[in-house]
């Protein structure tokens, strides 16, 4: 092996510029999104197998992760085969969160998404769940993984995604009188009017308002 | 001899208005009320936290207690919560990098590694191999410097009080290294999309080396304090017990799970930033109490410094940021002589950079287990939508399992076993 391409009359370090360029290309190339099928992934194999297949609406894998979409309706159904199946074993929950697609201008509005590892393999799964602006409810996946519990809550929360048959369905985060979930993509970031000198009395309370003035409320009539 | 007082088992009933005390106010909280017909009692809901000091932070927990043995625990979480996955969703990816240190505060180089793992999945890159040594080298250091704060606080918690001076010197030796650094104790961002802030300055690896060098027998230190220190064995054993199942079921990570005895670390299973090329071990524990926790926790100092003293010593030249400047900003001594490094510059700091549409995932093994990033792009430089996972808030939600039957003082040893940091659940 010599360090100079004759032909191109190229020296040692334009080569390994070269080198470098093509070692960028194919990374790009093995970048690119891969269509799942069951010849390259167990996981829709094993959803073909519990005849599950029909419920899968996309899949891709980019950088070496897999994602697969599916439709909301036998969640449950698809996740215990991606935790019981031997080809699977996605026994635990790495996270569960959701995505608001609002900005992709896309429908449905949004997505469910369930990472899960698996300890055996080592392996890591993306499954989304695509749920209806219209109708947005999931059942829930407390019976697969009591992990499950808090995240549905956070999105509950944070989306306004309710979970069909979750044991305690409330805010977590925010305060329960919050108004809104902000999270969406619609709802405003800063929102609340931040308190400056000159308009603090508009934010006080009418109660707050009459002890400056000096009426203290609830003294009157004790004395 | 004294005349003892004889227990009696059928007392008087409660007057109406100390029963009503009893009940107690515990606002917006429904709990069923059981009278025990034997002893006429009823249970008392206690309220610990949001400003206790074991709760590590401003956790609340709804205890209702049976005597002094806990029936049911709830967890209110939220009152840190500032919005920082929003936050994120509208600044550009750089200017997010500072919000990372934030959230799990205890463990900001670790963040900083998720987040730049998932940026740099999504853009492409490769990072030069010092700046991947100096990364394991600062997540090492800083999972010591997180360690020392949880065995400082959570012995403090059950009692054992000179632990938390001797751990509290120690981690401040760390956030010297790290101030050294970067200038700053804590929140340093060193760790950035494309390798690193900058490199490390004059004398630090010899700072680096003397921690190393000195770090081993405090190790021996602590192991002396409380290992076999028969009233820390009896307050921790058999304490909290969760086992390897129902840890998995819960979804809980790092030191909490492995001391259930489920053996799985992402720096041996899933290997970033070159981790695959050092030696060490995982500390796995037998039966998922308190003690295992502790023991999983200082042998995993042991690793660290294993982990550290190889990279110290294996540490090679070269840049510590990848030559992609669509990502990293060129070296300053380019700008006065190439056009183009001026134009990088300046498109990188006004603009910032564009990944390609899709997701990502960056995942480290944190402090307290898996910190994950998941990254959706929509090809603006913003991050569309950024999930941080953090691992406390799947450990918190196992608690009341590991101390329903439990007594209330073991409640505090519980939640300081699990390392939680409230930064890390509310976000």
């Amino acid at each position: 092996m010599v360090d100079t391409d004759v032909r191109l009359g190229l020296t040692g370090s334009d080569l390994a510029i070269r080198d470098r360029q093509f070692k960028k290309d194919i990374a790009r190339f093995e970048n690119l999104p891969a269509v799942l099928n069951a010849d390259n992934s167990p996981e829709v194999r094993a959803l073909s197998e519990a005849g599950l297949a029909g419920e899968i609406t996309a899949t891709k894998r980019q950088s070496g992760q897999d994602f697969i979409t599916v439709r909301k309706n036998r969640i449950v159904d698809i996740l215990t085969v991606m935790r019981d199946h031997p080809d699977c074993r996605y026994d635990l929950v790495s996270d569960i969160f959701g995505v608001d697609l609002l900005g992709f201008d896309k429908e449905p509005r949004f997505e469910v998404i369930y990472s899960l590892y698996s300890i055996a393999t080592h392996r890591r799964i993306v499954v989304k769940a695509e749920v209806d602006e219209d109708d947005p409810t999931i059942d829930t996946t407390v019976g697969v993984w009591r992990a499950a519990e808090w995240p549905e809550r956070e999105m509950f929360d944070l989306f306004g995604i309710e979970f069909n048959d979750h044991p305690d369905l409330r805010r977590i985060l925010m305060p329960d009188d919050w108004v809104g979930h902000p999270l969406r993509k619609d709802f405003p970031l800063g929102g609340e009017e931040v308190e400056f000198s000159h308009n603090v009395r508009d934010r006080l309370s009418p109660s707050l308002h009459d002890l400056e003035d000096g009426n203290v409320p609830g003294a009157h009539g004790h004395h | 001899m004294a005349a003892s007082v004889a227990f009696n088992p059928n007392p008087l009933p409660l007057s109406d208005t100390s029963l009503q005390r009893a009940k107690g106010p515990a606002p917006g909280i429904e709990i069923e009320r059981t009278i025990d017909p034997l002893t006429n009692t009823e249970n008392m809901v206690l309220n610990m936290g949001p400003q206790h000091p074991s709760t590590h932070g401003v956790l609340r927990l709804v205890l209702e207690l049976d005597g002094e043995t806990v029936t049911k625990c709830t967890p209110h979480i939220g009152y840190l919560h500032t919005g920082i996955e929003k936050t994120m969703e509208n600044l550009s990816y750089y200017k997010a990098l500072p919000l990372t240190d934030r959230e799990d505060y205890l463990s900001n180089l670790c963040n900083n590694l998720a987040y730049s793992l998932a940026v740099e999945k999504l853009m492409g890159v490769e990072i030069p191999p010092r700046a991947q040594i100096l990364r394991v080298l600062l997540n090492e250091l800083e999972r010591i410097a997180s360690h020392m704060l949880w065995l400082g606080t959570h012995a403090l918690d059950i009692g054992a009080m000179s632990v938390f001076f001797y751990c509290w010197q120690d981690r401040d030796r760390i956030l010297e290294i790290k101030e050294h650094l970067s200038g700053v104790r804590t929140k340093t961002s060193w760790i950035c999309p494309g390798g690193l802030r900058g490199d490390a300055p004059t004398g630090w690896m010899t700072r680096v080396k003397e921690f190393l060098d000195y770090f081993p027998e405090r190790i021996q230190l602590y192991q002396g304090l409380l290992t076999n220190n028969p009233i820390w064995i009896e307050r921790t054993r058999n304490v909290g017990v969760i086992s390897g199942e129902n840890a998995i079921a819960f979804g809980m990570g790092g030191p909490s799970l492995r001391a259930s005895g489920v053996n799985l670390d992402l720096r041996k299973t899933n290997p970033y930033s070159s981790y695959e090329q050092f030696d060490f071990d995982v500390a796995v524990g037998q039966y998922g109490d308190v003690y295992d926790r502790y023991r999983v926790r200082i042998e995993e100092l042991t690793q660290s410094h294993r982990i550290c003293v190889q990279a110290w010593e294996r540490m090679p030249d070269g840049p510590v940021r990848t030559s992609d400047r669509k990502i990293a900003p060129p070296p300053r001594e380019e700008l006065d002589t190439s056009m183009e490094a001026l134009i990088h510059h300046f498109k990188l700091y006004t603009e910032g950079f564009h990944p390609p549409v899709g997701e990502a995932i960056g995942a480290v093994e944190g402090p307290r287990g898996e910190k994950a990033y998941y990254i959706v792009s929509d090809g603006s430089n913003k991050p569309y939508r950024v999930k941080i996972k953090g691992p406390s808030f799947y450990n918190l939600q196992a608690l009341p399992h590991m101390v329903e039957g439990s007594m209330v003082a073991d409640v505090v040893a519980a939640i300081g076993s699990i390392d939680i940091v409230l930064g890390d659940i509310d976000r």
